[in-house]
């Protein structure tokens, strides 16, 4: 366990922390943006470049900017006056507990039994692109596939109604 | 080649990687523990220093370049020919009082800035600037560059948002909304070039270009996939630095100049400094994809330091972009918009399977022929359809609700 | 906290508990989906120390599904907050508990 280790993990959970408190919504998407970003970077801590890059890539630079879209066109940036949590936040709160308790005590339970490997793995962006095209070739097609319906569905969904024909 | 005027001129084969062989030299003095890293911040000093000076000359060389296309002399009065003039707008921007708005969000106002210019720096760090003079030798160094030019996006949002200005907001809106079209035809422009030199590290595409048949070099620009590809590259980074005709974020006539208006003082300098080094970066991809990076552009120059050829291509990019802000008007949103979608979208997605035609017809000469005529084509039949008069119709206006 | 393994699945799992509590307890429809997302983070975390720590790295298992996961994850992303600027334009809000009707 490095230095680095601890200071990107509490990067990443008080970005998670913020987000999740914050009361304004654009600080709730800044602070995701930071979860994010040391989530990226405790990928490339674990030797996975090729992750990592993908995870800045597509979530700090497509899926942040299209939160903070979606936030200014909800008019989300004004703050709410009657508080930001559900009436239900306790029993959210207790589930959230209670499902970290399971896990935890399953990592700390489980852990003995994983086999220890420590050499670094080497993932070259060639051995990436030769397992995409070759083993794992249909559930490439299958995520292109997926990412045109998405586009084409989010693109209807979120359609003006007054510029469709009733 | 290189080989060969190595044996025969030492003194050339210094030249061209004296920096290279400076750094050895300064590294050499500390313990061999310390060397990797204090040779990579030797580096970064490099860079963090050599871009900013490059960015001084350049403000200098667009106001008096502008002045010369406008007919008047532009800046002349701080040293010789006013060359000295960044030097005093520097001094300026540092002493001046520095404004938050009184309801701006002061702790993302202030970060905006840093942002910006902390995640363009990092952009050079693959870009390859010589013979052996790459800050990081990435496997995915292309994949690095777009997720960093990615995170400036979100910058420049902090940025309008942050001011509680609705200049600034909408300046910002169209900015990201602007880099975020054209981010697509970037990603997917250079995704060509990864097809035919089979490798995502900006040094191995350099070194695949790196060849000469006769006197005339192998870069991907001289194909006809490739100067498509470079062409719709160009335009893309255009927009994607916000440059003119693409700078409608900044469009001084409606919105007094966009994001970075509630900015004054030095954090307007690195707002500033931030698009320039933008534009150096994005002119160092294109030179690095597609103009063969620092190879020589004839085998009988190849004698002149690598460095130098990186330097010039960037600074040629440059000139370009002057030329275009010197020339051109500024385009609507909705045609810009329209332009990203409609026309350079599907022009690059064409252009890929242009590519994987010429990977897979082989050498000779039918597929220059054959690529070159499906290019054509499509851009004809494509032009057409978009240039139809109706499209020029009168404006539609839609509210906000 | 022995071997890296467990550090690694201890923040995932905190991130995990962290993104459900955002969803279940937040009242605006974009962090509830923030809070998706970074669930989704958290499971990509989990792969990828699998995939660094596991007994067969060369197969590239773990990081092969934590790529595929980042692009499903843009798609749900946008139809999400399609769907939810969708909801506002038809409903005047956001706010999930305000959003009761079934009826248009």
């Amino acid at each position: 366990m490095s230095a680095i280790f601890y200071l990107l993990a509490v990067i990443t959970l008080a970005g998670g922390l913020a987000t999740v408190l914050l009361k304004q919504l654009v600080h709730c998407a800044l602070a995701a943006t930071v979860a994010f970003a040391g989530l990226a970077l405790l990928f490339l801590q674990l030797d996975a470049q090729f992750a990592g890059f993908a995870q800045i890539l597509v979530y700090i630079g497509a899926v942040a900017i299209l939160i903070v879209f979606a936030i200014l066109l909800t008019h989300g940036s004004h703050m709410p006056k009657d508080g930001v949590f559900s009436r239900s936040w306790a029993l959210g709160l207790v589930i959230a507990a209670g499902v970290f308790a399971i896990l935890g005590w399953a990592v700390l339970a489980g852990i003995s039994a994983v086999p220890r490997q420590n050499a670094p793995p080497s993932a070259t962006v060639r051995d990436i692109g030769e397992a995409l095209v070759g083993r794992y070739v249909l559930p490439l097609e299958i995520v292109a596939l997926l990412l045109t319906a998405a586009t084409i569905g989010a693109v209807v969904v979120a359609m003006h109604e007054k510029a469709s024909p009733r | 080649m290189i080989a060969a005027s190595a044996a025969a001129n030492p003194f050339i084969v210094d030249a061209d990687q004296v920096f290279v062989l400076l750094r050895d030299w300064l590294v050499g003095f500390l313990p061999a523990a310390l060397r990797p890293a204090a040779g990579a911040v030797l580096g970064v000093i490099a860079i963090v220093c050599v871009f900013p000076g490059l960015f001084a000359l350049t403000t200098v060389f667009e106001r008096k370049g502008l002045g010369r296309m406008q007919n008047r002399l532009g800046p002349n009065r701080v040293g010789p020919f006013g060359f000295f003039q960044p030097i005093a707008d520097g001094i300026k921007s540092l002493t001046k009082e520095d404004i938050v708005p009184l309801r701006a969000n002061a702790v993302v106002h202030f970060l905006a800035p840093l942002v910006l210019v902390a995640t363009v720096f990092m952009g050079f760090a693959v870009l390859p600037m010589g013979r052996n003079m790459v800050l990081v030798d990435m496997d995915a160094g292309l994949l690095f560059f777009f997720a960093m030019g990615a995170a400036t996006e979100l910058s420049i949002f902090m940025a309008g948002w942050s001011s509680r200005n609705k200049y600034s907001l909408l300046g910002a809106m169209r900015a990201v909304a602007q880099m975020i079209s054209y981010e697509v035809v970037l990603l997917l422009s250079s995704v060509s070039v990864v097809m035919i030199s089979g490798s995502l590290s900006l040094s191995k595409i350099v070194a695949a270009q790196d060849q000469y048949s006769g006197v005339f070099p192998h870069w991907y620009i001289f194909t006809p996939w490739g100067l498509a590809g470079f062409l719709v590259f160009a335009i893309a980074a255009t927009a994607e630095t916000n440059r003119s005709p693409f700078d409608l974020p900044e469009g001084e006539s409606e919105l007094v100049a966009g994001y970075h208006i509630e900015y004054s003082g030095f954090k307007f300098a690195l707002f500033f400094l931030g698009e320039y080094l933008a534009m150096f970066s994005i002119s160092g991809l294109g030179t690095t994809l597609f103009l063969g990076g620092w190879s020589a552009p004839f085998s009988f120059l190849a004698w002149v330091p690598s460095w130098i050829w990186f330097f010039g291509k960037v600074m040629l990019f440059i000139f370009v972009f002057i030329w275009m802000r010197g020339t051109l008007p500024r385009l609507r949103q909705d045609q810009l918009m329209n332009f990203a979608w409609k026309f350079v979208l599907p022009f690059t997605l064409l252009n890929l399977v242009v590519t994987a035609l010429w990977r897979f017809m082989g050498p000779g000469w039918s597929r220059w022929i054959v690529c070159s005529l499906i290019l054509l084509a499509a851009y004809v039949v494509m032009g057409r359809l978009e240039m139809r008069s109706d499209h020029f119709g009168r404006r539609s206006y839609r509210y906000a609700e | 906290m022995t071997t890296p393994l467990a550090g690694y699945l201890l923040v995932a799992a905190l991130l995990f508990a962290i993104g459900l509590g955002g969803a279940l307890a937040r009242r605006n429809a974009i962090v509830v989906l923030i809070g998706i997302e970074l669930m989704l983070n958290a499971a990509n975390l989990n792969l990828v120390a699998f995939w660094r720590f596991g007994p067969l790295p060369e197969a590239l298992t773990g990081m092969m599904f934590a790529i595929f996961s980042i692009a499903v994850a843009a798609a749900e992303a946008a139809v999400g907050l399609g769907l939810i600027i969708a909801v506002y334009r038809h409903a005047g809000t956001a706010e999930l508990d305000k959003i009761d009707r079934m009826k248009g």
